[in-house]
């Protein structure tokens, strides 16, 4: 089996790399790659994200062809992506950082910043929150309840059908932190960052 | 709920810890990747490295370190120490840093804390502020404390949170290495002024020490050193004492 991790030139995805390659050992084929073709064939596709959302959709446009090819992947043929911090705030139709931008509209939503409470709450969001489970996943087999999980964003998805929401934290108000939709899959949180808890969730995935 | 983080630092100088764990059997005392992972290991909420290296020639030894720790520790890594440029910063990043960590650079020229939080994200940009106390303000020094810049402390904190910061590290140097612990006043006013977090560091003795400076100084996370690399409390033990203090802590 191949996992393919989306290098769209965004961010810093060494550590994606590194936990994906920890738990795969040598069970499975870790590619790192923007070529539309392997995208094609691979069995699953990681999109990470770092930086603005903005940021983010406009390198993933800048590579031509790129984003029929994962709306093909994930739309037509099905098969399972993962996508963490802004790689799942992406799924939403519209985000609101920097300046309004389309997003890959796979899950309905809008990405807007989280309500620091007149500066009560700092801004990222930074550190280790507990996860509320509201909704059983694969992705968190053997993942208990309340585990934590490491988070770096200022901005939260809010997709209109509740009934993707797998989890939630509470920073300022009880925000979404993993979506399911089908065969898609999404963090806020950093699984390649949440030590052994999040290495469990990369297994589960590569082992859907 | 949001925990707060305890971070231990490690120095490495020409890529071998000179400053870390000196109290267990280690394979090899002067291997950062050892000495990172069993701190990961033992509930370490980040690790951080300051890279004290002070020839030039010797600078890209950090970049293997940070690539081996990268690949064995799965908690967030910063590194720090000697970074001056975008292009240094990068190439942390692509070894596996999750966050670099800027002091001097940024302070000689803030452009490189705007450009890099562009280009990667504020997310991974912490600015390293090292400030001493002068009558009733504190002036920011740089070059590891040798320089006066005679800037202010809290008027750069914010200017740092603008240009695009996603954490301050502020080290007070009257208290560095002196264990009496941190400057309280110095974090409380730092971390009123801005809405980024802030990451206490330098003078911790005790695991007192630890509650005042999320207690009083209002940080979000606190750094040290000495407290773990001589046994005298492991990490867990100090998440212990804080949950103990009614400070929300991962167990």
């Amino acid at each position: 089996m191949n996992v393919t991790i989306v290098d769209y030139k965004s961010g810093n995805i060494s550590s994606v790399i590194n936990s994906f390659k920890e738990v795969a050992k040598n069970k499975v084929k870790i590619e790192v790659t923007s070529d539309l073709g392997k995208i094609k064939s691979t069995d699953k596709v990681v999109l990470p994200g770092q930086g603005s959302f903005k940021s983010c959709v406009d390198a993933l446009q800048s590579i031509n062809g790129l984003v029929d090819c994962l709306n093909d992947f994930v739309m037509n043929k099905k098969k399972p992506l993962l996508g963490i911090c802004v790689g799942l705030q992406m799924f939403a139709d519209v985000g609101y950082e920097e300046s309004e931008t389309k997003g890959l509209g796979w899950i309905p939503g809008k990405v807007t910043k989280i309500d620091n409470k007149k500066g009560k709450y700092k801004l990222p969001h930074i550190g280790w929150n507990q996860i509320n489970i509201v909704k059983e996943s694969k992705i968190f087999k053997d993942i208990k309840d309340k585990s934590h999980m490491y988070f770096v964003h200022s901005y939260e998805f809010v997709p209109t059908d509740k009934n993707s929401i797998l989890a939630t934290t509470d920073y300022s108000s009880n925000h979404v932190c993993a979506v399911e939709k089908e065969n898609i899959f999404g963090t806020q949180f950093h699984p390649e960052k949440s030590d052994k808890t999040g290495l469990k969730i990369i297994n589960n995935f590569i082992n859907l | 709920m949001l925990k707060n983080r305890i971070i231990p630092c490690l120095d490495v100088k020409n890529g071998r810890v000179v400053k870390g764990i000196n109290f267990v059997d280690l394979k090899d005392a002067g291997d950062p990747v050892e000495q990172a992972k069993i701190y990961s290991d033992g509930g370490a909420d980040e690790i951080c490295f300051l890279d004290i290296t002070a020839s030039n020639e010797n600078r890209d030894t950090i970049y293997e370190v940070v690539e081996k720790t990268s690949k064995k520790c799965f908690v967030p890594l910063t590194v720090g120490g000697g970074v001056r440029s975008v292009d240094d910063i990068n190439k942390l990043l692509n070894c596996g840093a999750d966050k670099v960590s800027i002091n001097t650079a940024a302070v000689e020229n803030s452009k490189v804390v705007v450009d890099s939080s562009k280009k990667f994200g504020s997310q991974c940009i912490v600015v390293a502020i090292d400030a001493k106390k002068n009558g009733d303000k504190w002036e920011v020094f740089t070059h590891g404390g040798r320089n006066n810049s005679r800037i202010d402390a809290l008027e750069y904190a914010k200017k740092m949170e603008d240009s695009g910061a996603g954490e301050l590290l502020v080290t007070s140097m009257d208290r560095d290495g002196t264990q009496v612990g941190y400057d309280i006043e110095l974090m409380s006013k730092i971390s009123s002024k801005v809405n980024i977090p802030l990451i206490a560091s330098g003078g911790v003795g005790n695991l007192d020490h630890l509650v005042e400076g999320i207690k009083s100084g209002k940080a979000s996370a606190v750094l040290a050193a000495s407290i773990f690399h001589y046994g005298k409390y492991s990490v867990k033990e100090a998440k212990q004492y804080l949950e103990s203090k009614g400070i929300p802590v991962r167990t």
